[in-house]
């Protein structure tokens, strides 16, 4: 029987800001090149979010006024979400979205917007934003170094609690916060990133790490993924890197 | 006296820039006026007998300034910055090459109208649309419009704003004005199915639900209304209706007005040029041109460069449209489906400022009606690989896909596999339908922008 795995995107109507389509069109097309069924289901304002359900999720960013709206909704689903991961599901949370699975937002009035927990850390509203060409090295899997190249626009400082795990060390650009080297943030197979661009098209390894974190929740072991033709992929990814290398944001 | 010696200088740089082959002068004269005198574009602004108009939105501005000029015709000595230079330094410029002017028709950029209504004191204001654009540039589309919000509260009283309602953002910044003139589109046989993917502005400006529309025209651009505070699209006093799209050549509307009603036509494509023909319009009726002029205007109009641009080329010919943000590009995309779509394109994608860093708009553009009908793809400049992946991943079999980074092999490329007598499409970014220009200029086969705008 052919593998498939269920993808639930939160708020796609409301969190869609930086082409977060291109990293769901990404996904399913490299499931369906390996004959693995994707099917696609969206979870929005008022809908449950059932911990047994998804083998992946993915949120995206907006803008002030969008991430406001859903915020209030996503606390609700908080405990599912978390329960969900600890089941291995993947999860991709990108901006925004990123934003909001942390501990808390305290914007510039002082105010806290609680988050859900689900990723170990915190964001606090900047002065200047953060806007360029980012380059990082990340080690997903030990002994596997990777790098991911993208384009982060932010204005939160997001801080990692003590002995949290990034997603990666930053080779050029902002990263989390400008200050301690460092970008995104990841928990169990849950991964939270400032970088879109969209990241996935020309970072084409995360994809099939996440497929292949999806499959292994559905199918209770790691699977092994084919390889795909990536050339369009890999120059595009050389591009972005030179792009982030040659003019990365940096304070 | 002083003010006279800045100005001789600042316009010999515009000379010199020109001479040098370093463009047409359209920014540099007034980027050394302002540098000698901050106040001297509000001395020049002054001095014209008719006052100035400003025009801003993301989409269609070059356009919608294009057709105001083309309707007042020779009878009002315009200073008008045609060539797209739409900055503090660009209007300054515009003033500078134009000393005899009666009239200030200024297209300005959506982050520098704030700046620019405070020094020109306008006394007409024309608001087109807001589309998410260059995010890494301009910042979230909501601080665009609250900059806006108190541009408008700060225009001098008797200052008309000319507004198009049909987008929610722009009638809420402009509610309870007094002196207002409001234009948009009604005719719901023109109206898609359904909102674009990218459309932005989607909820309720007073209470957060999701608009219904009862027409979606271009974008989030429309007649809606809220379902749970009743707030809806205000009533028109300019609008197009009984629309008529004739593929790729023209349009036809009845433009009624507070004057009247007239059957119009435009030899520009496209329901978003229907927009630019309604705002520019309306912003000319305002400016004192009658009924008979603004169908004349109309009538007569040819596209601005590179936005629809014939550049014949040998016993073939280019067609440049320009492409720069999601909204633009899907009616880009519409407007070439409509007319059966290419077989054969180029498209090209910079990175440079004025294109916006930020590549990822690409991926909320909805290519894929485009694709379809695709056999050769030729995707150019300097991210011409993030195109090949969003032809790719939108379903273009990779190996119709020719990645030619340079821009001048692409074009070449793409005349190639362009039959005898036929037309090649190309989509190029701002700074590539520039390098794409200086290309067809140098072979010959077209007049620089600059002369081409005088």
């Amino acid at each position: 029987m052919k593998p498939k795995i269920v993808v639930g995107h939160l708020y796609p109507d409301y969190l869609n800001i930086y082409a977060d389509r291109g990293n769901i069109a990404v996904l399913e097309r490299r499931a369906a090149w390996r004959g693995i069924g994707f099917d696609y289901r969206t979870i929005g304002l008022g809908e449950e979010a059932n911990p047994d359900e998804h083998d992946l999720y993915y949120v995206g960013g907006g803008q002030d006024r969008e991430q406001a709206l859903v915020a209030p909704d996503l606390a609700t689903k908080g405990e599912s979400l978390r329960e969900a991961v600890a089941g291995g599901a993947a999860f991709l949370a990108v901006c925004g979205g990123y934003q909001l699975l942390g501990r808390f937002y305290r914007g510039r009035s002082g105010a806290e917007l609680p988050g859900i927990g689900l990723l170990p850390q915190h964001t606090v509203a900047g002065e200047r934003r953060m806007i360029g060409d980012v380059l990082l090295e990340c080690e997903l899997e030990p002994g596997h170094r990777r790098t991911l190249a993208g384009f982060e626009n932010h204005a939160g400082r997001t801080y990692l609690d003590e002995g949290a795990e990034p997603l990666g060390r930053v080779v050029a650009g902002f990263g989390n916060n400008g200050e301690d080297g460092v970008e995104g943030s990841r928990f169990g197979s849950a991964l939270g990133t400032y970088l879109h661009g969209p990241l996935l098209p020309r970072n084409p390894w995360l994809a099939d790490w996440l497929i292949g974190k999806a499959l292994a929740r559905r199918l209770g072991e790691p699977p092994d993924l084919e390889p795909l033709p990536d050339d369009f992929e890999s120059s595009a990814q050389r591009v972005s890197a030179e792009r982030a290398r040659a003019r990365g944001g940096r304070f | 006296m002083r003010l006279q010696l800045e100005i001789a200088v600042a316009r010999a740089a515009g000379r010199l820039s020109r001479l040098a082959g370093r463009g047409g002068g359209t920014t540099l004269p007034g980027k050394i006026l302002a540098a000698l005198d901050p106040r001297a574009l509000r001395t020049l602004a002054q001095r014209l007998p008719r006052g100035s108009a400003l025009v801003s939105a993301t989409n269609g501005k070059t356009t919608t300034a294009a057709i105001v000029a083309e309707i007042l015709g020779g009878r009002v000595r315009l200073a008008h910055n045609r060539a797209g230079a739409n900055l503090v330094s660009g209007v300054a410029s515009a003033l500078l090459a134009a000393p005899d002017a009666e009239l200030g028709l200024f297209e300005v950029d959506e982050g520098a109208f704030p700046d620019v209504v405070g020094r020109i004191r306008p006394h007409a204001v024309c608001l087109g649309n807001l589309f998410r654009d260059q995010l890494d540039r301009y910042g979230e589309l909501e601080l665009v419009a609250e900059r806006w919000r108190s541009a408008l509260a700060e225009l001098d009283a008797g200052a008309t704003a000319i507004v198009n309602v049909d987008d929610p953002l722009l009638a809420d910044i402009a509610r309870g004005r007094a002196n207002l003139l409001r234009f948009g589109l009604d005719d719901p046989t023109a109206a898609r199915e359904r909102l674009p993917h990218a459309a932005d502005s989607k909820y309720c400006r007073s209470c957060g639900a999701p608009y219904t529309y009862r027409a979606a025209y271009v974008g989030h651009l429309g007649d809606y209304a809220c379902p749970g505070c009743g707030e809806e699209r205000p009533p028109l006093d300019v609008a197009a209706r009984s629309i008529v799209l004739s593929g790729l050549e023209s349009a036809a509307f009845d433009l009624v007005t507070p004057q009247g009603t007239r059957r119009v036509s435009l030899p520009l494509p496209g329901l978003y040029n229907v927009y630019n023909a309604v705002a520019a319009a309306s912003l000319a009726l305002v400016l004192g041109a009658s009924l008979d002029d603004v169908e004349a205007g109309l009538a007569r109009f040819r596209a601005a460069f590179g936005r629809f641009e014939r550049i014949p080329s040998g016993d073939k010919a280019v067609l440049l449209l320009l492409i720069k943000n999601p909204a633009g590009a899907n009616e880009v995309v519409r407007t070439l489906v409509a007319d059966g779509g290419p077989r054969v394109a180029v498209v090209a994608l910079n990175d440079n400022i004025a294109d916006g860093r930020d590549v990822s708009w690409i991926w909320d553009v909805d290519f894929e009606p485009l694709a379809e009908g695709l056999e050769r793809l030729v995707v150019t400049g300097g991210r011409a690989h993030e195109l090949a992946l969003r032809f790719k991943y939108g379903g273009v079999p990779p190996e119709r896909i020719e990645v030619v980074a340079d821009l001048e092999r692409a074009l070449d490329r793409g005349l190639e596999l362009t039959p005898r007598g036929a037309e090649l499409v190309v989509l190029p970014t701002y700074t590539a339908m520039l390098a794409l220009r200086r290309i067809a200029v140098a072979r010959g086969l077209a007049r620089p922008y600059w002369e081409e705008a005088a």
